[in-house]
């Protein structure tokens, strides 16, 4: 990793280090084809290769490669412990891996973190609500901690039927609702790259199919998701990634 | 800048919101300023004598009373995960909520000292430098404290462990900020004490909010 680090391509991670031209540039994206425009920049993509990630003193996985291009969404299938939330958080550059290294458009994204903080959307177990905020004051620090600014807190509130809702303290709200405040950041603070560590917990069904609209939007936009999942989510055309296939070899293990 | 004025408002506004916290610290440090009296005795020459030591080392135990409050909520609700993913540096993050911690737990007590300080016989020449060592020093054990508090996030028992951490690392604060006080209540300079305190703040400054935020890092991980 260290050494990924010392790549020679600092300089241009420097020169996209503001959100804003992130989300610049995931504005151009959606005119950009997938293939490769000759000459021009290439469109981003998103890739690992031979990720490996220690837990304590396990191994959960290793050996791990993906790719997802712009337009594409990559579902993360596996028991629990195989990994997904791991392999999430090691996108979201809150868990280092033990090896490998992840690039975004051929870029290694650890030479520029904030960077990656900007363009990418994490949401996992945990919906960061806080009890005595309304749920208005929650979404809208939530976009704010990410790089946005407050314009697009309503409508984000209005997709995911929050509207009503939204002066009514964090500690008033069932677990779906939270839920819905959490996704609800990915309108009010948009970036190429989603990460979500099962979405669909505690959602009911009319909230999968807003979730569902969303995820297809923003992938024809050209936006980039990795989702991991047990239940049913529907994802026209993703690539899938069985984590059983990267554990590492257990003696007697079937 | 603009985030760091977003977490600020936030801390702000959720210390607002659950002010019992911040009430729970300054009657802490006003209820076990009053033991005293009762333990050593109404004399006025002992009372006098102790009054600089009594306050700070009150104030030390309550500002570290309430240093769970800075990062513990963040961590188990999961905001600690977007804290650290924000566009901006961890650090600048880091030190908001330090100020913020420190405006709602170490300002209250700074205005409660001299209060505090008549009922322990300080002589009145000390009341000043009272309020103006602790607006110098607590803002150290504000700063200190965060590292202490950002290491043992996921420990079990952390409150007992961040004490254990920390209170060495408050010694020298205490000791000039009691020879400050001690030293204008007998009308001696005490502009040496005030410089130094104001050197370990500025190195506590640059030095423990990068230091929070790399144990941070660590606890997420």
């Amino acid at each position: 990793m260290s050494r990924a680090a010392g790549h020679g391509t600092a300089f241009h991670a420097k020169a996209l280090g503001r959100p804003g031209i992130s989300l610049y540039t995931f504005q151009v994206m959606r005119n950009t084809p997938i293939s490769e425009a000759p000459g021009g920049p290439e469109p981003s993509s998103f890739s690992g290769e031979r990720l490996t990630c220690v837990r304590g003193e396990r191994v959960v996985f290793t050996g791990l490669s993906f790719h997802v291009d712009p337009g594409e969404a990559l579902v993360l299938l596996g028991p629990n412990g195989s990994g997904k939330s791991s392999l999430l958080r090691v996108m979201a550059l809150l868990l280092k891996p033990f090896a490998g290294r992840l690039d975004w458009s051929g870029r290694p994204v650890a030479d520029d973190p904030e960077d990656h903080g900007a363009r990418t959307r994490y949401v996992g177990h945990q919906d960061a609500i806080k009890p005595v905020l309304s749920l208005r004051e929650n979404v809208a620090f939530q976009a704010r901690i990410s790089g946005a600014d407050l314009s697009r807190v309503d409508e984000a509130l209005e997709t995911f039927a929050l509207g009503r809702l939204a002066g009514v303290p964090g500690r008033m709200l069932s677990a779906g609702q939270k839920r819905r405040a959490n996704l609800a950041r990915l309108v009010a603070a948009p970036a190429p790259l989603w990460l979500l560590d099962e979405p669909t917990t505690a959602l009911d069904r009319a909230s999968i199919g807003v979730l569902e609209a969303l995820l297809a939007r923003h992938r024809e936009q050209g936006g980039l998701v990795v989702v991991s999942t047990h239940q049913d989510i529907h994802l026209p055309g993703a690539r899938v990634l069985h984590l059983d296939a990267f554990a590492p070899r257990k003696p007697g293990a079937a | 800048m603009g985030l760091f004025l977003s977490v600020l408002g936030r801390d702000l506004r959720l210390a607002l919101r659950q002010s019992s916290d911040s009430l729970i610290v300054v009657g802490f440090f006003v209820v076990t300023v009053v033991l005293f009296p009762f333990g050593v005795g109404p004399e006025v020459s002992v009372l006098e004598r102790i009054s600089a030591g009594v306050l700070w080392v009150t104030a030390l135990l309550a500002s570290m009373l309430s240093l769970d409050r800075i990062f513990q909520q963040d961590y188990e609700d999961g905001s600690l995960d977007l804290l650290t993913r924000a566009p901006a540096p961890l650090t600048g993050i880091v030190l908001a909520k330090i100020l913020a911690h420190w405006l709602t737990t170490a300002l209250p007590l700074v205005v409660a000292a001299p209060v505090l300080a008549v009922l322990l016989q300080m002589s009145p020449e000390g009341f000043s430098a009272l309020v103006a060592a602790l607006l110098l020093g607590t803002p150290t054990l504000s700063l200190i404290g965060a590292v202490g508090a950002a290491l043992v996030l996921g420990a079990r028992r952390g409150g007992v462990l961040v004490s254990l951490l920390i209170l060495p690392l408050y010694v020298p604060v205490l000791i000039f900020g009691v020879s400050a006080v001690d030293g204008a209540a007998s009308g001696f300079a005490v502009a040496s004490q005030f410089q130094i305190m104001g050197a370990i703040l500025l190195v506590s400054l640059v030095v423990c909010p990068l230091a929070a935020a790399m144990a941070l890092r660590q606890a997420l991980e």
